[in-house]
């Protein structure tokens, strides 16, 4: 993609010096103690809360002209609010930008975690919107505090207990919480639960909740462990199929409704992932057929 | 098809393009000035400058255009401006007992040194529409009258000189800065005032209502409520001493409210607070009421548990743009969430479907 000049009228990457500074204090903290979530002074963004505000302060502080950006939301490069952010970017920190998985020095992401495996040189950062795991639980951030500092989260086992007792299953399919480092109990964001085992990963991981005012990391091959019981072990589970477009049986897939008469069709919702295989010649079963032969 | 329900760039710059037109209206009909907006729709210009925490008429009136008189992307578009400004320093706390009144009345007692002011108040004005300002007719001249400038002390410092009142004590800690800090419970008092006077006027107008009805009643009475000019002073430090930088309108509201005493406090009267920029007077009151519903700690009365004597539940929700940003968030797409849900519930449905099966056999 081009790479647009930056807007003078703005600082690099819209925030002013000093509050990149905050947030990077922050986010050192949040590194210094895994799925510990640090109190910070988030900013009134031009975006609205709830629209990726975290993600985007933790970004710009992370960014330096020489990085290479890449945003998802809900896996693809392309849904509107992606289009956005990157688009907030290119103008307020003229920084190059990528759609490849591989080439991306910063990935902001919404509620994936991208298929193709990270590496040490890579930053992720998710926009979170509730960043507190036992929020639904118990919803005063005075009492949750106190459950964190204590590591009393009995009260999570319980909801999971529940799950089970009564639909068999543990019915959480998204925002699953994990347990960091075997010390905080985190929310991943809400990314399916197939992409919890991804959470170990050789990149750096930062979580930024904007109206929340918290950033939370998970440092490079840090220890992540989807909460379970030993006769109900965590299931990663996605839908039985492989992609239409790309045959792969292993990665996350979108549902999409084709006609009013119900049938559909499965996709990868990595949209970069998706199309690096179609190039490399992998077909499903709704390919496009080049040759009549 | 797999990619027309993505959106995208095209998507994006189109709506904005429509957006703008649909703002323009009618090109036959003139254009709003912004000062058209400044003048004539004041009452929203002070409501922006309130919640967006920034006094500054014309940049209120720029917003309320600019959103299509939608004050609550107004007052968005305010605070996201304001994020951005450099802080040069602070101004010396406002002197509301100088304030030169526009407005000035009290509940309690029928007249008061400074008098009753009744000021320019829908409040006793029929609300019958006007067909005559749909003819754009002139308005007749309000009759004009000497200013007054008999000095208009603050009306609950009558009741603390006898002690029925309960006295607010000085400080001289810094407040702290809620647009600067993240929020932290339990709030002091100052840091709820801050919450509340940038609020939502309608959820604080909400949360008063509800302690006038009974949940977590509080009996009060408008002590003083006065609208009216105040000036802004600064320290410099090359100067050594504070200079005026300016003049703002702010709506105060006092109220006195009736309290039997706890194990810890006599009988005596307590107080509520509101103070907000430009005329504001219906923000103001419902601050104060709620303001004082919130000390139920500090005046050792009982948590009845009412909405509005619950501090993280009132300060937590009462911002109108945390709270728009994140209801309209759902609108975003949520599909890999939603696809995690649906393999879920088929999967329990399906396995009801076998036992119910089995249990049939």
């Amino acid at each position: 993609m081009s790479m647009p000049s930056q807007d003078q009228a703005y600082n690099f990457a819209y925030l002013d010096e000093q509050t990149k500074r905050m947030i990077r204090r922050a986010i050192l903290k949040g590194v210094a103690i895994p799925g510990y979530q640090v109190p910070f002074a988030s900013r009134e963004m031009p975006m609205p809360y709830g629209w990726g505000t975290g993600g985007v302060q933790v970004t710009a502080a992370c960014l330096t002209p020489d990085d290479r950006l890449k945003v998802i939301d809900q896996g693809a490069d392309d849904t509107t609010n992606a289009v956005s952010i990157r688009k907030f970017f290119q103008r307020t920190a003229g920084v190059a930008v990528t759609e490849a998985t591989i080439d991306a020095t910063v990935i902001q992401t919404r509620h994936r975690i991208p298929e193709a495996p990270l590496n040490r040189d890579q930053i992720l950062v998710y926009q979170v919107p509730i960043p507190e795991p036992l929020r639904f639980l118990e919803p005063r951030e005075t009492e949750t505090r106190k459950m964190h500092a204590l590591e009393e989260y009995g009260l999570m086992h319980v909801k999971l207990y529940e799950d089970i007792a009564r639909h068999g299953h543990i019915a959480t399919a998204y925002a699953y919480p994990v347990k960091v480092e075997g010390r905080y109990v985190m929310d991943p964001s809400p990314i399916p639960k197939f992409d919890n085992p991804k959470l170990e990963m050789a990149a750096l991981q930062l979580f930024g909740a904007g109206r929340e005012q918290r950033i939370y990391a998970i440092p490079p091959y840090t220890k992540v462990v989807s909460l379970d019981f030993a006769d109900h072990p965590f299931d990663p589970s996605k839908a039985d199929h492989p992609c239409d477009l790309c045959g792969a049986d292993h990665s996350y897939l979108d549902e999409v409704i084709t006609n009013d008469q119900g049938a559909r069709m499965f996709v990868c919702s990595d949209t970069d992932y998706c199309a690096g295989r179609q190039a490399s010649g992998h077909h499903g079963r709704l390919s496009p057929q080049e040759d009549a032969a | 098809m797999y990619v027309a329900v993505k959106g995208g760039e095209r998507a994006i710059d189109n709506a904005h393009a429509w957006l703008a037109e649909e703002r323009r209206g009618d090109p036959d009909v003139a254009e709003l000035s912004l000062g058209q907006i400044r003048e004539q729709l004041a009452l929203a210009v002070n409501r922006v400058m309130a919640e967006g925490s920034l006094y500054d008429p014309d940049l209120a009136a720029l917003a309320i255009k600019q959103s299509r008189g939608d004050l609550i992307e107004a007052i968005f578009l305010i605070r996201a401006y304001r994020t951005t400004l450099p802080r040069i320093g602070h101004s010396t706390p406002v002197d509301t007992g100088k304030m030169a009144c526009d407005r000035r009345v009290s509940a309690t007692f029928k007249d008061a040194p400074g008098g009753q002011v009744l000021g320019p108040t829908f409040d006793y004005t029929h609300r019958l529409l006007d067909f005559a300002l749909a003819a754009e007719g002139l308005v007749p001249d309000a009759p004009q009258g000497e200013p007054d400038q008999t000095p208009m002390p603050r009306i609950t410092e009558f009741l603390n000189r006898d002690g029925l009142i309960q006295p607010e004590t000085t400080s001289d800690t810094v407040p702290p800065d809620m647009t600067r800090q993240p929020m932290e419970y339990p709030a002091s008092r100052a840091l709820r005032l801050q919450s509340l006077a940038r609020g939502d006027e309608g959820f604080v107008l909400g949360m008063a209502y509800s302690t006038q009805r009974g949940y977590g009643r509080n009996h009060p009475f408008v002590g003083e409520l006065r609208i009216g000019t105040c000036s802004v002073e600064m320290e410099i430090p090359e100067l050594g001493f504070a200079v005026d930088i300016g003049e703002i309108t702010l709506t105060e509201c006092e109220t006195v409210n009736q309290f039997t005493g706890s194990k810890t406090e006599p009988a005596q009267f307590t107080r509520g607070y509101g103070l907000v920029f430009g005329q504001t007077e219906r923000k103001a009151i419902s601050m104060a009421l709620v303001d004082r519903a919130l000390r139920w700690e500090e005046l050792g009365e009982d948590n009845l548990g009412a909405p509005a004597q619950d501090e993280e539940f009132v300060l937590a929700h009462a911002d109108n743009i945390q709270a728009t940003g994140f209801l309209e968030h759902i609108k975003l797409p949520h599909y890999v969430d939603f696809q995690s849900e649906l393999e879920l519930v088929r999967k329990l449905r399906a396995e009801v479907q076998m036992t119910t099966k089995e249990a049939a056999e």
